[in-house]
């Protein structure tokens, strides 16, 4: 496993007994940009610790009052964070996660689309070299409810609480996160680890990263067709012993063979990464799949509820 | 970007692939001109980008100029699982020994390219029990031979394998410098001691298409093409309610429960981030184009999108005779009230829940 030794939680929010606790510092890459500049003020607006940012031949200028900076290895010399969001476009990807990994990055959160498959497999090696989680590309990032924000989502679906939300898909990690939010299932973390066909981080990793969280009491996965990950994630989930409630959900069921469905990854090559396929594997693994987005939290209470009994047995 | 074989093929010529000679046709009189150029017997294939190709009887051997004129003029322009045939390739008729199947392969769960081998070649390869499946490195070509080898002797390639390991050679550096996800040959001909690709498949990452500009001219022209230009991402289906909203995940999602409402889905349509004026316009401009649409379901979810704009996006669209069917949205963002208010009076209906919108769809296009 990749991100064993690595805490998520810890470089996001750092130890109670830090002075910065909640408020870890945060680089945003592109942060000039028309995209990088609306979200870096929303991104602050929900309580964010954004405290410089980075877009070549920049450097020295101020956006926000935070001061900007020709590259990532520059502004940690002035600063000292261990996170970074990054907006550039696709083309300069790998450019900016090279700046970002090897000068002391440990959480990079991409949210660029239409990122080279290449470009992804090189950036995986990186990560690894210097022990550092990249989440992404293409993906809406990650937020931890009433803490922060570290992407393009917005902040109304979201509430705190103890549920986990892994998506594959952007806005329905928003529709999804709200319905649970309506039905009384604050989330713990919402994480996006993006619609290509390799994720940085994968959906395994994730549920690493929260199996022993104390914190943590569910699980909801959205998945869409194409790929293995989610069969791989069932294998996972039955090999480990998983035991906290998990749901999924499914997007894609009815799209035809051979189509990309808007996401890079979502494509069905014969019976490899069809709905049917990652349905039938949850099924072994006894993780339920909601028909539709309203139909999650009804299937989170049944299998909270399943739980809960067995629990008090 | 799936190639074309034709389009394939070609690059394997560039990269040393024997390929058997061939034509690309248009119409009876090229089929007829170039028939003479090859002789017979000949192979006609049609050029679409969908598998099982033999089976659906598209790839035909015509022995004289009455097969060859049948043939052609029945497969031009006819519609194959929803693509039409617009080229047919005119091939030699290679009579060969054996037929095997070869490709190299980002796998995406190992997250590494794969070669996989088999003596069961000319059949799909996910039927096939007995296959070699290898990891390669695509990047450093040396560290590959010990696999080249092990994947020759394991089709019992005797002397069929240096010519058979230096094609393999040459698949990798293709799949490398064209940066593609998948190179298959399928079936891969062995004629006494040398090797000839009957089939190519190749598919290329689109998003590293902005490092190849020589293979833009593979492109297919069309409305996917141009929405992609704009930002969005299309795709064409076969129903006649265009589902359009703001994310893939999303759409993909509501198309699966307008299939379940019995609803059959004409295009899957995200406009991505931004829903703004702009986009919603050109959105519906784009969905004019397909006439096969007799009713619109929008689908936005963002705590951002402000629906009066959306609504104001629509009213334009009707006004400007940019559409004329109706419209059935759920649109999750502020100004919802307003933006139900400006629509009242149109052929759209916004509602609250998308089963709500879906199922007067459904009931829209039932007529």
């Amino acid at each position: 496993m990749l991100v064993n030794s690595i805490d998520i939680f810890s470089i996001l929010q750092g130890n109670a007994s830090d002075d910065n606790y909640n408020k870890k510092p945060v680089i945003v890459q592109g942060m000039t940009g028309k995209f990088g500049s609306l979200h870096t003020r929303l991104m602050y607006e929900y309580g964010t610790n954004i405290v410089a940012g980075v877009t070549p031949g920049k450097g020295g200028q101020s956006f926000d009052g935070i001061p900007v900076y020709n590259s990532v290895k520059d502004a940690l010399k002035d600063h000292k964070a261990e996170i970074s969001v990054m907006f550039v476009p696709a083309p300069y990807f790998l450019d900016a996660a090279t700046d970002a990994l090897v000068n002391g990055i440990k959480l990079l959160v991409a949210i660029p689309e239409h990122v080279p498959v290449r470009d992804t497999l090189k950036c995986i090696e990186l990560a690894r070299d210097n022990d550092a989680v990249v989440v992404g590309p293409n993906t809406p990032g990650i937020i931890v409810p009433g803490v922060m924000k570290l992407g393009i989502m917005p902040a109304q679906p979201f509430s705190k609480g103890n549920t986990v939300v892994i998506s594959r898909s952007g806005t329905l990690m928003y529709e999804i996160s709200y319905r649970l939010t309506l039905a009384g299932f604050g989330q713990r973390l919402c994480l996006g680890i993006g619609g290509d066909p390799i994720n940085c981080l994968t959906l395994i990793e994730c549920f690493e990263l929260i199996r022993n969280r104390n914190d943590v009491n569910s699980v909801v996965v959205v998945g869409e067709i194409g790929g293995s990950a989610e069969e791989q994630l069932a294998e996972y989930i039955i090999d480990t012993e998983f035991k906290k409630p998990v749901v999924a959900y499914i997007a894609g069921r009815s799209a035809p063979k051979e189509k990309r469905m808007g996401h890079a990854g979502a494509i069905v090559y014969g019976s490899y990464g069809s709905a049917e396929s990652k349905v039938g594997m949850f099924a072994k693994a006894g993780v339920p799949v909601a028909k539709r987005p309203a139909e999650v939290p009804v299937l989170l209470a049944e299998k909270m509820g399943a739980y809960q009994a067995d629990h008090d047995k | 970007m799936r190639l074309l074989e034709y389009q394939a093929k070609r690059l394997f010529k560039e990269y040393g692939i024997r390929v058997p000679n061939s034509y690309v046709v248009r119409s009876i009189e090229e089929a007829r001109k170039y028939s003479n150029e090859l002789g017979f017997p000949l192979v006609a294939k049609a050029q679409v980008r969908v598998g099982g190709r033999g089976k659906a009887g598209i790839i035909k051997v015509c022995r004289d100029v009455y097969e060859l004129d049948r043939t052609v003029d029945s497969m031009l322009g006819s519609d194959v699982k929803g693509e039409i045939v617009k080229s047919i390739l005119l091939e030699e008729f290679i009579p060969h020994d054996r037929e095997l199947y070869l490709s190299i392969f980002l796998d995406r769960s190992k997250r590494r390219y794969t070669i996989i081998a088999s003596n069961e070649g000319g059949v799909d390869i996910e039927s096939v029990g007995d296959k070699l499946v290898r990891p390669v490195d695509i990047f450093n070509y040396d560290a590959n031979e010990s696999v080249m080898d092990e994947v020759a002797s394991y089709l019992g390639l005797n002397e069929g394998s240096i010519d058979f390991i230096n094609i393999t050679k040459r698949l990798l550096r293709l799949v490398n410098e064209k940066e593609a996800e998948l190179a298959e040959i399928n079936p891969l001909a062995v004629v006494d001691s040398t090797i000839i690709a009957l089939d190519a498949k190749i598919i290329i990452d689109d998003n590293a298409l902005f490092r190849h500009e020589e293979l833009r001219v593979f492109e297919e022209q069309g409305i996917e093409t141009e929405a992609r230009k704009s930002g969005f991402s299309l795709v064409e289906l076969d129903g006649n309610i265009a589902v359009v909203g703001n994310g893939a995940g999303l759409v993909m999602s509501t198309i699966d429960m307008l299939s379940d409402a019995d609803g059959r889905a004409a295009c899957f349509l995200d406009v991505g981030g931004g829903a703004t004026l702009d986009n919603i316009y050109k959105a519906l401009t784009l969905i004019s184009r397909l006439d096969k649409v007799k009713a619109i379901l929008v689908n936005l979810f963002g705590g951002i999108v402000d629906t009066s704009i959306v609504a104001q996006a629509i009213m334009n669209a009707y006004k400007d005779n940019v559409i004329n069917v109706p419209l059935f949205a759920r649109i999750a963002g502020r100004n919802a009230d307003i933006a139900k208010d400006m629509l009242r009076n149109s052929r759209a209906m916004m509602f609250d829940s998308v089963e709500e919108a879906i199922s007067h769809a459904v009931n829209a296009v039932k007529g």
